[in-house]
This record gives C-alpha cells, sequence and structure tokens, in this order.
C-alpha cells in the first residue's frame, strides 16, 4: 500500500433532484476522502442517498433533473466541472465502476470480447488484436475458466457470479485509481459473494486501487472496509474506522442499524433462545420533505436533547484514535495513510454514554 | 422422527420439462427442481429453509402446498395425502396452509383495497357470513400484524415495502391457518425493515401457535428465526437438525463454507476467519452430479462420492441429519445414469 495523496477527495457534495413533488435533496453536504489501497465503505438503506452521490461524481445523473454542486477531485481534477471530453476519458481509465445487476449491466447482443475491447480501445490506441489478448488475460485475472473462449460467448451463457467477473473484468480494463462497487455482490449467492469480495481484495493489493464499496450489508463492510461511511436522509450520520463504527457506534441510527441484523455470533440464551431484534420503527424520510433538525428524530429512541427536532447536528468527533496510534488525522479528516488514528465521527447531539461502551 | 409432524414430504420429486419448444416438441432434458426431498416440519416448529438460488427451496415449498404438482414421492399434511386430494380437499387444505411471498410490490393486488385484498380468504372459504363481520375481521387481522384498521380503504402503491408485506401476511393469516409458508417474505425489505417483520413473524408464530416454514438464502435470518434448519443444495436436502447445531457445528460440507460465507459485523472476527471459499459454481439443475450432487465443489471429496448418492444419517447434535459419506458411507449406489444426472460433470 502506498500511502499519500488521496485518490478522490470529495468536498460537500450536493444534490438536488427535481422530482414531481418538488425538489428533492438527496446527498446533503458529503464529505470524504479515499486512499491509494483503501477501502471506503459507505453504507445506508435503500433511499439514504448512496448510490446517488456516486453516480453524480461520475456525471451520470441526468442534467436536466440533478443539480450537482460541491467538489470532486480526483487525482487533483474537479469531476464536478470537468469539460465533457475530459469526463468521457476519465471514466474507466481514472474511475472504473461495478453495478449491483451483472444481469443488465452488460449489453445482451454483443460478445464478452466485444464489450472488453471496446473499453480497452477507448482510452487507449491499441490493435484489435492486442485488445483482444489484453482482454483474455483480465479475463485470467479476475479468475473465469477458459478466458479465450469466454470472449467469444454472450452473456447469458455465464453465470451470474461470472458476469459479475466479466463486469470487473471491463471496469478494471484501464487499470483505474479508483474502483465504485455499487452494490457489487448484492444479487449474487453469498459463496459466490465471498469468491468476489476475495477477487477485489487480491487485485486491490495487487494495483493500490482505492475502492468505495457502496452496500446495505454491514457483514460485508466488515470484512472488506478499512472505513464506514454511514449514510441516512443524504447526510453522513457517521463515519470512522470500521472497527470504531462497527463495535462502537455512536450514533442512534447506526446502532438501531446493527440491532436489526440477525447476528450468526450473537450469544445464545440457556434455553437455546436467540434475543428480539431491536427493529428501527418507522420509515426513512423522504428527500422531499427532510426534518429540520437531526435526521434521524422521527425514528430516534433517545431523542435525549431538546435540540434534536430543532437544530441540525453537526458532524462532529466523538473520539480520538485509541492511545498508541498517531493522531495521523487533520482536522478535516482527511486520509493519512496508514488506517489507523482516523477520528470517530458522529452528527447526533447524543452521544453521552456511547463512548467506550461498546456493543454486545 | 417425533410423532408431532405437521408436513412431510417422502421422496419428494419436482422434475419439469426443459429445452425443445418451437417447432421440436419433445422436450430435450429434464430439469431436476426438487429431487427427492425427504423432510419433515413438526407441528408449531419454524423450520428454517436455506440455499442459494436455484437449489429448488421455492419449488419445495410450493410442492408441500400442491401450487406446483410434485412429479414424484408423497407430501403428507396432518396426515392426509396432499398428491391425492380432491378439489374440495384441496380447498380446504389451502386454507390452512397459508403463503407469504416475496415481493409485496407484486404480490398485492394494485386495484383492490387492503380491505378487500386481505377478506377475499374470508368470503372463498365462507369464514364470516355478512359484511360487517368481515370488515370486522378484517381490522383485527390488521391489527394483528400491526397496522391501524383505518388502513382498511387504502391501495397497495400508499403503502411501503414492509407495511404491504404486513398485508400479505394478514391475508395469509385471514384463513386461520395451521401452516405458514414464508418464501423469502425479507429479502426484498430493508434492514431495519427485515427486522420489523422477523419479529413480527415470531411473535405471531407462539400467539398463534403457527407451524412456519421460513424459506430464505439468509443464513443470519433463518438462524434467528427457526427451531431446526433444513439446507438445500441442488434439489435436495442435504443437511437438516436443530438450529444452533446447524447454524454452528454443521456436518455436511457444503453448509460449512455456506456459513463460513456469511459476513458477520464484527470487523476483528471477520478479520480472524478462515472462509472455506468454494470454487465454481453450482452444477445446472438439468445436469445434476451422479454420486454425491456437491462432489464438484467439495473440498474433501473422496473414493465413494462420485458413486454413491449419499442419504441422510445422523452426524452431529441429537437430531442432527447429514448427506455425507464423511459420516460413513450411506446411500443409493449409482448405477444407471438417468435423464438429467451427469456421470462426469
Amino acid at each position: 500500500m502506498t500511502a499519500g495523496e488521496p485518490v478522490l477527495e470529495v468536498e460537500d457534495l450536493r444534490v438536488r433532484l427535481r422530482t414531481p413533488r418538488g425538489p428533492a435533496d438527496v446527498v446533503n453536504g458529503l464529505s470524504y476522502t479515499v486512499g491509494a489501497g483503501e477501502t471506503v465503505a459507505v453504507v445506508g438503506e435503500s433511499g439514504s442517498g448512496k448510490s446517488v452521490s456516486v453516480l453524480a461524481l461520475l456525471g451520470l445523473l441526468p442534467a436536466r433533473v440533478a443539480t450537482v454542486t460541491g467538489r470532486a477531485l480526483l487525482q487533483g481534477e474537479d469531476l464536478l466541472t470537468m469539460a465533457p471530453d475530459r469526463l468521457r476519458q476519465v471514466r474507466g481509465a481514472g474511475a472504473g465502476m461495478v453495478f449491483q445487476d451483472p444481469m443488465t449491466s452488460l449489453n445482451p447482443v454483443l460478445t464478452i470480447g466485444r464489450q472488453l475491447v471496446e473499453g480497452i480501445r477507448a482510452h487507449g490506441d491499441v490493435s484489435k488484436a492486442d485488445a483482444r489478448s489484453r482482454a483474455a488475460e483480465l479475463l485470467r485475472e479476475v479468475g473465469l475458466p477458459d478466458p479465450e473462449g469466454a470472449l467469444d460467448r454472450y452473456p447469458h451463457e455465464l453465470s451470474g457470479g461470472m458476469r459479475q467477473r466479466v463486469v470487473i473484468a471491463i471496469a478494471l480494463s484501464n487499470s483505474p485509481s479508483l474502483l465504485i462497487a455499487d452494490e457489487a455482490t448484492t444479487a449474487l449467492d453469498v459463496t459466490v459473494q465471498a469468491q468476489i469480495i476475495d477477487l477485489i481484495e487480491g487485485l486491490q493489493d495487487e494495483h493500490g486501487t482505492g475502492v468505495i464499496w457502496i452496500t446495505h450489508d454491514l457483514g460485508v463492510v466488515a470484512g472488506i472496509a478499512d472505513r464506514v461511511l454511514v449514510m441516512y436522509g443524504g447526510r453522513c450520520v457517521e463515519d470512522g474506522t470500521v472497527d470504531d463504527v462497527l463495535e462502537r457506534p455512536a450514533h442512534p441510527y447506526t446502532r438501531g442499524l446493527l440491532g436489526s441484523l440477525p447476528d450468526l455470533a450473537a450469544p445464545v440464551g440457556p434455553d437455546g433462545e436467540v434475543p428480539e431484534l431491536t427493529a428501527i420503527p418507522g420509515l426513512p424520510p423522504p428527500p422531499t420533505d427532510l426534518p429540520q433538525g437531526c435526521v434521524f428524530w422521527p425514528r430516534c429512541p433517545v431523542r435525549a436533547d431538546p435540540r434534536c427536532e430543532t437544530e441540525q447536528p453537526p458532524l462532529a468527533v466523538v473520539s480520538r484514535a485509541p492511545a498508541g496510534g498517531p493522531a495521523g488525522a487533520t482536522a478535516s479528516g482527511a486520509y493519512t495513510g496508514d488506517g489507523a488514528g482516523l477520528p470517530h465521527r458522529a452528527a447526533t447531539w447524543c452521544t453521552e454514554g456511547v463512548d467506550g461502551g461498546s456493543r454486545g | 422422527m417425533s410423532e408431532d409432524v405437521l408436513v412431510s414430504a417422502r421422496g419428494l420429486e419436482v422434475h419439469f420439462p426443459v429445452g425443445g419448444g418451437g417447432f421440436r416438441r419433445a422436450p430435450a432434458g429434464v430439469l431436476r427442481a426438487v429431487d427427492g426431498v425427504d423432510l419433515d416440519v413438526l407441528r408449531g416448529e419454524t423450520l428454517g429453509l436455506v440455499g442459494e438460488s436455484g437449489c429448488g427451496k421455492s419449488t419445495l415449498g410450493n410442492a408441500l402446498l400442491r401450487l406446483v404438482p410434485p412429479t414424484g414421492g408423497t407430501v403428507t399434511f396432518d396426515g392426509t395425502d396432499v398428491t391425492a386430494l380432491d378439489r374440495r380437499g384441496l380447498k380446504e387444505m389451502r386454507r390452512r396452509a397459508g403463503m407469504v411471498f416475496q415481493d409485496p410490490f407484486a404480490s398485492l393486488d394494485p386495484r383492490r383495497t387492503v380491505a378487500q385484498t386481505v377478506s377475499e380468504p374470508l368470503e372463498v372459504h365462507g369464514l364470516r357470513s355478512g359484511k360487517r363481520e368481515r370488515a370486522a375481521r378484517v381490522g383485527e387481522l390488521l391489527e394483528l400484524v400491526g397496522l391501524d384498521p383505518a388502513v382498511a380503504g387504502r391501495y397497495p402503491h400508499e403503502f411501503s415495502g414492509g407495511q404491504r408485506q404486513r398485508v400479505g401476511i394478514a391475508r395469509a393469516l385471514a384463513g386461520e391457518p395451521d401452516f405458514l409458508v414464508c418464501d423469502e417474505a425479507i429479502a426484498s425489505l430493508d434492514v431495519s425493515v427485515q427486522a420489523q417483520v422477523l419479529n413480527l413473524l415470531r411473535r405471531l408464530q407462539r400467539q398463534l401457535g403457527l407451524t412456519l416454514l421460513f424459506i430464505s438464502h439468509d443464513l443470519s435470518a433463518v438462524r434467528h428465526i427457526s427451531d431446526r434448519i433444513a439446507v438445500m443444495y441442488l434439489g435436495r436436502v442435504v443437511e437438516v437438525g436443530p438450529a444452533a447445531a446447524v447454524g454452528s457445528a454443521p456436518e455436511m460440507p457444503y453448509t460449512q463454507a455456506l456459513l463460513s460465507a456469511v459476513p458477520l459485523p464484527h470487523p476483528a472476527q471477520e478479520r480472524a476467519r478462515q472462509r472455506i471459499v468454494l470454487t465454481g459454481d453450482v452444477p445446472s439443475p438439468s445436469a445434476v452430479p451422479s454420486g454425491c450432487r456437491f462432489r464438484t465443489r467439495c473440498p474433501y471429496v473422496f473414493e465413494p462420492c462420485d458413486d454413491v448418492d449419499p442419504a441422510l444419517q445422523p452426524a452431529g447434535a441429537p437430531g442432527q441429519l447429514a448427506a455425507c459419506h464423511l459420516h460413513g458411507v450411506v446411500g443409493t449406489p449409482v448405477t444407471a445414469t438417468p435423464e438429467g444426472v451427469t456421470a462426469d460433470p
């Protein structure tokens, strides 16, 4: 892993969509950085704005309905103000993307080979034959059996896991410095998911790619992420190292999310009884009508502060890194390369009794 | 097995003809969706049925209620042979067995109000005479699943996914069933809403003394809600037993791999964990390997696996059964290769 320059720096990203029900504030001031070789997981339920936030980065939202503001520097260049031609070059070569559904992200009427070669030739002056051998090499790298033969097959001839491998090969074909995986394993079975996670981790170690992993599955997050960002109502409500966020969650929403998760490792009572899940009542707020105060207030079981209802809590540091680790983070939470020493922040007024108390 | 079996399958098979079509009339092969399942669902228990997509778990759930006709074997429901029921018998059986489907957006008629949807089983089975009594019962059912009875006049589009799933559950409970099949009932819901529905199902099961078959690909959820767990692979139940045993000390290599692939929300544990990563994909159910059907991916494969089809046999904890030769070679020797089974996949 190479420390140093972050691959991606996102600052105060905001997305407003025009909808029939009025303007929807889908992303509200998101800031984070992704270092080389680092995996940042963006977690949230449907409608939390996690997918829209990355689609906005790559200019994939229709300009007629979406207003995107803020800054997003990919290796120093601002993606949000980039000329469309330059953006086309950056997509694929600078940042690759893997979408959720491998059935729909491949073109069913083109062979796997053509779809790979297209990406390779779009970003470099490569002859057809060279591109084809590079394509076969990529398929071998992602663990597809018989890569040469697979080039002439159509997507429907492959299983879901194999298709997702092809999509990953396409995303990696131009060795991007950033890989965005949007629910990349959600549609897959757990045994295949384990294969794909292994694959991406291996490739990441080899190439030092920064990864943004978008998911709703906190189990996956625990296995792969260095850092976690929890989104709710278009805001980052908590971020920090994976250990801080999952083992010492500070925001009532994060705690609720973890409590809702049936846990295979949960201790079983003497009668073999598994304790009831602590579900979060109610539903996430619609982005057209966000609460004035804390976004989680309407569903929050804590509500320990009079400001909860009326005043938006800022994203504030709840605890410094444990003693021993150098305080390697700057005030803005910029990544400094070693994963440790990052601040653990949460946007809540109710942090009392949380610090230090880890969940059972 | 205990005397008190509510639903029982013996050698249950559901085979579908595949291929052919067009001008060629004869089917080209056989898809063995459910292929020799022996399973008992005990009265008053929650049995979790897990497996990956395509393993036949939904088809098995449907076959138990005769929503798809079995092509072989038997199913008994409370002692009566389901495959031999006439129309009237089938109708009564279906009153006693409710079903909750995966997609709450597709399983409710968008043009009918919640009250119409929930009261239909009451009308069909003649459970409440008179509009007023039916309306009262609909109110009771909605309250039972945690919805305000005042929403009875609303349409499905006015509800969220979790609320729709509650409507689906209310409908399934309308016939006062003994047996409830939940087929991926929480798969399309958000995590926080999944927990609400899981808690609801568990409460209803106790309150009403239901027997629940909870079909899901999510082992954590199944472990949470079930008394016993059955694991399916390629059309066959390969392991079954008490939830604590199957969920923490499985005896069949496939269950072990499945369990080790389930991500846990604990970073330290995840880092320390040794995953059993299976190679390759699940074979096609129209070309099932001969002998043990897991042998093409099994890390422990040895000589008898090729030509003896393993039967379920006691292994591990009391009441735990696994279909694996590691616990002794028990099963049917492979002599001829039937259609849809390949000797050398």
